[in-house]
């Protein structure tokens, strides 16, 4: 008894294909975007210190009510000066309130930054050693997170925001989320 | 001399670059049992920042605080399950380099063992066939047997004098 060719060829081939498109599909991915498991839960609670004025605590009560961006920088990284410009338009056209997470800076640099560069950001938050960080998962800076009305972490995105980078991921979000609000106005 | 300066640069070179453990900074913890757990933890979760790195080798300033962490949380008296459930709710089962066995995990598990149950599969099915179709495999023919023994026998006895044609 022997395998027709159909069988003999076939399968092999089929194997082949099976493998080559997995890989192929696997191969456009980034590595470097790991899934955040905060995604759908409360956001981390924090207070800390304002950047700009540190006898005033900011935190997660503050971003309660509306949708918000939590985005998280540095001066010392690179990716936030290339994201700067687009958070200030942003904050200019008045699209969504975005709070700050000054991630592991000095605070001096930190409002050199904003004083040089101009500040999109509500208030920021001054996280020196990093512990809210840790918390929410940051494992890169620059990161984003939309926020809903209730405080619950809907997206994160990682590495800086442009137009691109708006139009095909965030946009999509807050259009849900304000679907969601007339909804339950309703 | 030209290639002696250069072995003596690579050896230089090697050994700045070679302690990799270098990265970990010396810690003291109350019982000898919870140094063995942190360094148990900081060798088995991942480094997101180099993430082929687990936590104890990995430069990366992310990877020194969570160091801290798992160090403060450890010396604390939490359990293994402790530190791995707190990073987990924060990374994802990414820190993980054993990832659990779940719904959505076991064919990562299972998948080596069943590939190689389907090689032993396969062979087992050719070599039978092939064991089936080939000649050799038949049962010899009890007068060929018979001649053969006699032939053997008949060597040893006359001494291997003629050939066969």
């Amino acid at each position: 008894m022997r395998l027709g060719a159909p069988l003999r060829y076939g399968l092999p081939l089929l194997i082949f294909a099976g493998l080559a498109a997995l890989l192929w599909q696997a191969l456009g991915r980034d590595p470097k975007l790991v899934p955040s498991p905060l995604v759908g839960k409360p956001a981390p609670a924090f207070a800390l210190p304002s950047l700009r004025d540190p006898a005033r605590v900011v935190g997660t009560e503050d971003m309660r009510g509306r949708v918000a961006l939590l985005n998280v920088w540095a001066s010392w990284c690179a990716a936030c000066r290339q994201e700067h410009p687009f958070l200030m338009r942003l904050a200019r056209e008045g699209r969504v309130s975005i709070y700050g997470l000054n991630y592991k800076d000095r605070r001096e640099d930190a409002l050199r930054w904003l004083d040089g560069l101009g500040d999109p950001y509500v208030w920021s938050a001054h996280d020196l050693e990093g512990r809210v960080g840790i918390d929410w998962g940051v494992y890169g800076v620059p990161e984003t997170f939309v926020l809903d009305a209730r405080g619950i972490i809907r997206y994160k995105h990682v590495g800086p925001l442009d137009e691109k980078v708006w139009r095909e991921r965030i946009a999509p979000v807050l259009a849900e989320l304000s679907a969601e609000a007339k909804g339950a106005a309703r | 001399m030209k290639a002696m300066l250069g072995a003596l640069l690579l050896v230089l070179a090697l050994g700045r670059g070679a302690p990799a453990l270098a990265a970990i900074e010396p810690r003291e913890f109350p019982t000898p049992e919870q140094d063995a757990l942190y360094h148990e933890l900081i060798d088995e979760l991942r480094c997101l920042v180099c993430q082929n790195q687990n936590l104890a080798e990995s430069n990366a300033p992310l990877a020194r605080d969570l160091r801290d962490e798992i160090a403060e949380m450890v010396r604390a008296g939490k359990g293994r399950e402790e530190v791995v459930g707190f990073l987990v709710a924060r990374y994802g089962d990414f820190v993980l380099y054993r990832p659990p066995l779940r719904r959505d995990t076991w064919l990562l598990w299972a998948g080596p063992f069943l590939l190689v149950g389907a090689g032993l599969v396969a062979l087992a099915v050719v070599l039978r066939r092939r064991q089936a179709a080939s000649p050799t495999a038949a049962a010899p023919d009890p007068e060929a047997l018979a001649r053969a023994r006699a032939l053997l026998r008949g060597d040893r006895a006359g001494g291997g004098g003629d050939r066969a044609p």
